[in-house]
């Protein structure tokens, strides 16, 4: 099957917005005939259906949280980027369309890319509208940050919480549009199925998660924007509900995952501390603009970092890239922190942790500056290491934090099943092999606010629409597989938890396909993963019943798919001879340790066809090229 | 490596009755979070073949406000200024008894053990928790200058996580912390202006309706709130919704 990406023609400047131009559009009395299921209702998803809603398009918005305010998305902490320019340092949408195609290391769309920078500014505008409290100056005007994988300041944010805020804003949106009745919107309903009739998207299945009924919904079109599957690892700094079922279950009915093995690892986390941890948490990558990154010269040395002088510290990222220094991309940070713990210079008592120190800057600012802006941080910090970040220096590992893979979306955010559209995180669309900071938050306001009001209203003209309702066959055929997978995974009643089968994925994902992986480990990976599945469906005790609220179900749910997926994240970087981004596979790089590209014959988006459950999937390629930004080595030296 | 009992409340669903059931656990670890003891006290229930414990959680980072449990009395714990999520055993001794309690107010009726229903928030920002401003071009964000002093007390309001704690210690069961501090945010802020009557009277209404009690300044909220929302914001609701009133 070939992969169409729909990329507009014509200059890149103008792509999107003649394509606008041509989609075609819907009456605004007819959109009333229209339903839009949004599943997910995070920051891409709340957007969107807000903004469906005022369109017109009767909107049934689901989540399994209780509400939309506790998507993952609240925890994005250090800003969000935008190509306003109000710092006169020399960016453009040219400029954030630039690095964000080379921060991902020349493995995404240039269209997508250069789209995502044009909106970006009026993402800005929208919010403050909305009433969102960025930071600001004493001007009253808005303060900005520098970010990794950037030379310019255009990162926008409120205080380390600027997820939160952002959320807060398109919940808001959502709110208004509930009050109004142009959303309808179903807490604790987790999606677990996909329905497809006649090829196209035209509903789902879903489970309440309070009482256990199971219950279909039809639509016109299905929106996915239920975030990514970093909890395939066990352990990253993901909420402990994220999960990929929703995506995953898409993929099931037909749905291509593209590129699963481009995960992120972000640099800056606090250190794993014991076998219960239960996940990691991030600081901020906003911290390397003022923190400094180093290790003890000396392998092993023990002394505590504030007996250890300056002559025998190595601050490695300054002396291994000078222009960039700390602010490399989050891929090149982790990277170089692994390589600093495996040649013996880690610290802390598990010596799997680096020093991120604030002393100079806390010299050159004073320390309520250092606290104005880190402050958040820094309690955290404290509260989880009981160490004083204003004192000793910080120490940070490497963890799980956000994948750039996703289901394969064209340039409308259409997957190859008509009518299933994918926003955000659950895409793969514009962040290559490798997000840069500040990111996340951008795309997924900018898919929901910004580009599918104008792309689903081409599809929904084009089909019309649908008389369907939830008696076809199709919502009992599908409401049946789901009722027997869940009596199925009830009537094992064997003993092992579903979390000790977490955790074993977690721990095979980790060693073998996490920041550094090699042809004989992803072997191993596989072989590993597949005998995980079967003994998952052999011995898992799930307890309860399925009419009840049954935390253990919905996890055993999850648990499954991330075990299925963690075996196509395996068999993707196996299937990719190149290092790239987030992607680093040793065989596979340059004399002083960078990741080494292959244009030649990897310049494509994989995306990945299910053939059943053990079953190699098949793989369909969508070449990718470059008109604008020549690709190169990336160099932040 | 501490051993501590557990005093949990149990209940099976939102109509039948609760009680207390004790559990010891053992090989407590100072660094676990709190949660992470729960975590390994449900796989020994799960394994012993008992039911876990329910209870809400979700980021486990300080920022979804997803839990919902008093302990030892308190919403989120004996420590000020976190939340459940973030407290960790070494806050407690060898030997303690640790009273665990769902966030209890006649609003939040429980659905299972320690997992509460807070949709009665939901319908207070539904009611008017919001500017009314559509998709699309909106003017540019610095052509409306704010202060930063505005600014900031804004942001002090938003930072609000909707966790209840503040009405889970409240003897009123009243949500006025909660709601005050999204009528502080908008209000505070020149986007809020054009509606900032109607909110006030909408969500007050709501807030009403839902059967949450009124303030009577006790301060209980404040203490317990985890992210420092204190309480010129109920006095700044108080102040909007009589200015709305008389208008």
């Amino acid at each position: 099957m070939a992969l169409d990406s729909k990329i507009p023609a014509g200059p890149i400047e103008t792509k999107w917005t003649d394509h606008k131009f041509k989609l075609k559009l819907v009456n605004p009395a007819n959109k009333r005939k229209y339903t839009i299921i949004v599943v997910g209702t995070g920051l891409a998803g709340g957007s969107a259906a807000a903004s469906l809603a005022e369109l017109g398009y009767n909107v049934l918005a689901f989540s399994f949280h209780e509400s939309p305010r506790r998507a993952h998305s609240i925890a994005a902490q250090g800003g969000i980027n935008a190509a306003k320019n109000y710092q006169n340092d020399g960016d453009s949408v040219h400029r954030l369309f630039y690095d964000t195609l080379k921060g991902g290391d020349y493995r995404a769309r240039e269209a997508n890319v250069h789209r995502l920078a044009e909106v970006s500014g009026n993402i800005i505008d929208q919010c403050v509208a909305q009433g969102v409290p960025f930071a600001r100056e004493y001007g009253g005007l808005l303060d900005n940050r520098s970010f990794g994988g950037a030379q310019v300041s255009r990162t926008f944010y409120a205080k380390g919480q600027t997820g939160q805020q952002l959320l807060l804003g398109a919940y808001s949106a959502m709110n208004k549009q509930i009050h109004e009745g142009g959303i309808k919107f179903f807490p604790r309903h987790e999606m677990l199925d996909l329905v497809v009739i006649d090829g196209k998207a035209k509903g789902i299945v879903t489970r309440e998660l309070n009482t256990g009924e199971v219950k279909s919904w039809a639509a016109d079109a299905v929106l996915i924007a239920t975030g990514g599957y970093g909890n395939v690892f066990f352990l990253s700094t993901n909420a402990m509900y994220s999960n990929a079922t929703a995506a995953w279950r898409a993929h099931k009915k037909g749905a291509f995952f593209a590129n699963p093995c481009f995960t992120q690892i972000h640099p800056t986390c606090i250190p794993v501390s014991s076998e219960h941890q239960s996940k990691l948490t991030l600081m901020s990558e906003s911290l390397r603009n003022d923190g400094r990154v180093w290790v003890p010269k000396k392998a092993g040395d023990d002394r505590p970092a504030n007996q250890i002088p300056e002559a025998e510290r190595d601050y490695y990222l300054e002396r291994l890239y000078p222009s960039f220094g700390n602010l490399v991309p989050r891929d090149v940070a982790s990277r170089r922190a692994k390589e600093m713990c495996d040649k013996g210079h880690g610290v802390g008592s598990t010596k799997l942790a680096v020093y991120l120190d604030f002393s100079d800057a806390i010299k050159r600012l004073g320390k309520p500056v250092v606290e104005e802006r880190y402050g958040n941080l820094f309690d955290m910090y404290k509260q989880i290491t009981g160490e004083n970040p204003y004192e000793i220096p910080m120490r940070i590992y490497p963890a799980v934090h956000y994948t750039m893979g996703g289901l394969w979306v064209d340039y409308n955010l259409q997957s190859n099943v008509p009518g299933l559209f994918v926003l955000g995180e659950a895409n793969f669309s514009d962040h290559g092999a490798n997000r840069l900071g500040a990111s996340a938050l951008m795309q997924g306001l900018a898919d929901g606010y910004f580009v599918i009001p104008y792309t689903l209203g081409d599809y929904l003209a084009t089909v019309g629409a649908s008389k369907l309702t939830t008696d076809h066959e199709a919502f009992k055929k599908s409401e049946a597989e789901v009722k027997e997978v869940t009596k199925k995974l009830l009537a094992i009643k064997g003993k092992t938890t579903v979390d000790e089968f977490h955790k074993k994925l977690g721990h095979i994902m980790w060693d073998y396909v996490g920041m550094a992986r090699n042809e004989k480990g992803l072997k191993h990976a596989i072989a590993e993963i597949q005998k995980i599945r079967e003994e998952f469906w052999k011995d898992v005790m799930v307890p309860g019943s399925e009419t009840e609220f049954n935390q253990e179900l919905e996890k055993a749910h999850r648990v499954a798919d991330f075990i299925e997926l963690g075996e196509l994240m395996a068999i993707d970087a196996l299937e990719r001879n190149e290092s790239c981004g987030g992607h680093f596979r040793e065989e596979f790089q340059t004399e002083d340790g960078e990741a080494q590209r292959d244009d030649e014959k990897y310049a494509y988006v994989a995306a990945w066809e299910f053939k059943g459950v053990g079953a190699k999937p098949e793989l369909h390629k969508e070449n990718l090229t470059f008109d604008y930004v020549k690709p190169s080595q990336r160099s932040y030296k | 490596m501490m051993n501590i009992t557990l005093k949990v409340w149990r209940q099976k669903s939102c109509n039948s009755q609760g009680a207390f059931a004790t559990y010891g656990v053992e090989g407590v670890s100072p660094d676990m979070s709190f949660l992470e003891m729960l975590d390994m006290l449900n796989e020994r229930l799960i394994k012993k073949g008992e039911e876990p414990i329910a209870f809400d959680h979700d980021c486990r980072e300080g920022i979804c406000g997803t839990c919902s449990m008093v302990i030892n009395g308190r919403p989120h714990g004996p420590i000020k200024g976190v939340t459940t999520c973030q407290l960790h055993m070494r806050s407690f001794s060898e030997g303690d008894t640790i009273v665990i309690e769902p966030f209890r107010a006649k609003a939040f009726p429980v659905i299972k053990d320690l997992v509460v229903d807070r949709s009665s928030f939901e319908r207070i920002m539904v009611a008017g928790g919001y500017v009314s401003v559509r998709t699309g071009n909106a003017q540019d964000a610095n052509a409306l200058p704010i202060g930063k002093h505005e600014a900031d007390e804004a942001f002090n309001a938003a930072a609000c996580i909707g966790c209840g704690a503040c009405v889970a210690s409240c003897k009123n069961s009243s949500a006025m912390l909660f709601v005050g501090a999204k009528v502080s945010q908008y209000a505070l802020l020149p986007q809020g202006q054009p509606e900032r009557k109607q909110r006030v009277l909408n969500m007050v209404a709501a807030m009403d309706l839902e059967g949450f009690g009124n303030c009577s300044n006790t301060g209980a909220c404040e203490a317990t709130c985890p992210k420092g929302i204190d309480l010129p914001h109920i006095a700044r609701l108080n102040r909007e919704y009589i200015a709305a009133t008389l208008s």
